[in-house]
């Protein structure tokens, strides 16, 4: 059993690493890792922008995004890949490669979840901040800008990280439109040996758990660290239990 | 192709028979792995608590594989490792019993309840240890202090994480598409493919999704507002 494992591996891992890479597209872990920092990385200023829209006073700007929020929340982003990937070809009218189409698809969930962070860590500040700010003479563009936002996104580092893990997690769905990443490659690998996909599998499952563990681990350490510092030099020490984990864990 | 035109699909008695059995399978795999996953998250907490040493490091392993590792893989490996690994009597009669729906509950149920224990957990912990010393100087043991006083008010704290999750629960129920349970996405792909209207059968699905999510939403704002302590004691 032991001994399968090792030649998998052997035999594979450049596949599961890097896809058919020279000759084929880029794939396995890397465009896994690949997809989801771009996906994180895009998503990061789309959430912003929604957060505003949905506290904005304007209902015009509030409403659509509400109701876009809640429809990502409600329907499964499998649902999400599938209109994609039927929508964004109809529209661009050109053969868009499913890479593409599972990055945009990733851009508006995990805005949208994202979005739901930052109100989050935007209302959690308090009106106070923004009263102040106001009468110092910004704008609310500037009060936003240089008062709110700074504090709100250092509080949300935590939270982005485990996104950035759930987006690792929800790269897998990439699978249903042949997206060319970690899940697929070892698809394909299943499908030569065919004898062995428990094997190919359990291997699969180990990759992704080294990765979103190391991955939880940073934004567990980060988020005692950053309830230091606001805790401030007199209460430098907190317990452990004083900083609950309270990310948005989106499960996938 | 012609317009939009949603009775093309809702009109067709066959399509929607399709769809009916993909609601009904949907709802077979979400109540199957909720019963399954809360059941367990239950016995996982119980583990977690117990004075037993070896409970708190294979539930912390249990939790942490399941959280850390994507939920399609983890029924890939269900329904495409393990089945084939189990003796050939129990594969037959799972292959004649629905294996792809059994296996997706499975996936589904064992996942959850890694979720489901650690909310039920952080709402246990959010209740203070004064609590039970109180309860215990009334003259409570330990097991009717849990049941009458810890219990109440931990898992009202648990409700809404354990909310949110049974959402996510019925969302990740679309995921077993990947291992072939006919269920509901599945029988929107097969319309798909029969009726080539994949607008207006797409939109039926994403309605259905996004109607049960909310009723689901709304269930569950109800039972966290009849547990609301200031609420009861005004009735």
């Amino acid at each position: 059993m032991i001994q399968d494992f090792i030649t998998i591996i052997q035999d594979y891992w450049l596949l599961l690493l890097i896809g058919q890479y020279p000759n084929g597209p880029l794939g396995g872990l890397a465009n896994t890792l690949i997809l989801s920092a771009l996906a994180i990385a895009l998503a990061f200023p789309v959430s912003i922008l929604m957060a505003l829209a949905r506290l904005s006073k304007w209902w015009f700007l509030r409403w659509p995004m509400t109701a876009l929020v809640y429809v990502t929340r409600g329907v499964p982003l499998l649902m999400l890949i599938l209109w994609c990937y039927f929508v964004i070809p109809l529209w661009t009218g050109a053969d868009v490669p499913s890479f593409l189409i599972m990055l945009v698809t990733l851009v508006i969930y995990q805005g949208a979840f994202l979005s739901e962070v930052v109100r989050a860590g935007i209302v959690s500040l308090g009106q106070g901040q923004m009263d102040a700010a106001r009468a110092l003479g910004h704008g609310y563009m500037g009060a936003m800008r240089f008062v709110i936002l700074p504090q709100a996104l250092y509080n949300m580092i935590p939270s982005m990280i485990s996104t950035f893990v759930s987006t690792i997690k929800d790269t897998t769905l990439g699978y249903v439109i042949n997206v060319p990443d970690l899940t697929f490659a070892a698809s394909q690998v299943n499908n030569q040996l065919l004898t062995q996909p428990f094997q190919v599998f359990l291997i699969l499952a180990v990759v992704y758990y080294i990765l979103c563990w190391s991955l939880t681990y940073v934004a567990n350490s980060v988020e005692r660290r950053i309830a230091r510092r606001r805790a401030g030099p007199r209460n430098a020490r907190l317990p452990a239990e004083a900083a609950p984990l309270k990310t948005i864990t989106e499960q996938l | 192709m012609s317009g939009f035109d949603l009775s093309a699909i809702l009109t067709n008695p066959e399509y929607v028979s399709m769809l009916v059995h993909g609601i009904e399978m949907t709802f077979i795999i979400y109540f199957g792995s909720w019963l399954m996953a809360m059941t367990l998250a239950i016995l996982l907490l119980a583990l977690r608590v117990s004075p037993l040493r070896i409970g708190e490091p294979i539930v912390a392993a249990y939790v942490s594989y399941h959280r850390n590792v994507p939920t399609l893989v983890q029924l890939m490996l269900w329904y495409f490792g393990i089945f084939t690994l189990m003796p050939q009597g129990l594969t037959d009669w799972l292959a004649s019993h629905n294996a792809e729906a059994i296996f997706a509950v499975i996936g589904l149920g064992l996942c959850q309840a890694a979720y489901f224990s650690e909310d039920l957990r952080s709402g246990l912990r959010s209740v203070s240890p004064g609590q039970m010393e109180a309860a215990k100087a009334l003259g409570h043991g330990y097991a009717s202090a849990m049941r009458f006083v810890i219990m109440p008010q931990g898992v009202r704290n648990a409700l809404p994480p354990l909310i949110n999750h049974s959402v996510s629960l019925f969302k990740n129920s679309s995921l077993a598409i990947v291992i072939g349970a006919p269920e509901l996405t599945h029988a929107v792909k097969e319309i798909e493919n029969i009726s080539f209207r994949t607008f207006e059968v797409y939109m039926i699905g994403t309605v259905t999704y996004l109607f049960f999510s909310l009723i689901i939403m709304g269930i569950g704002a109800y039972i966290a507002m009849r547990a609301d302590p200031a609420r009861r004691a005004r009735a």
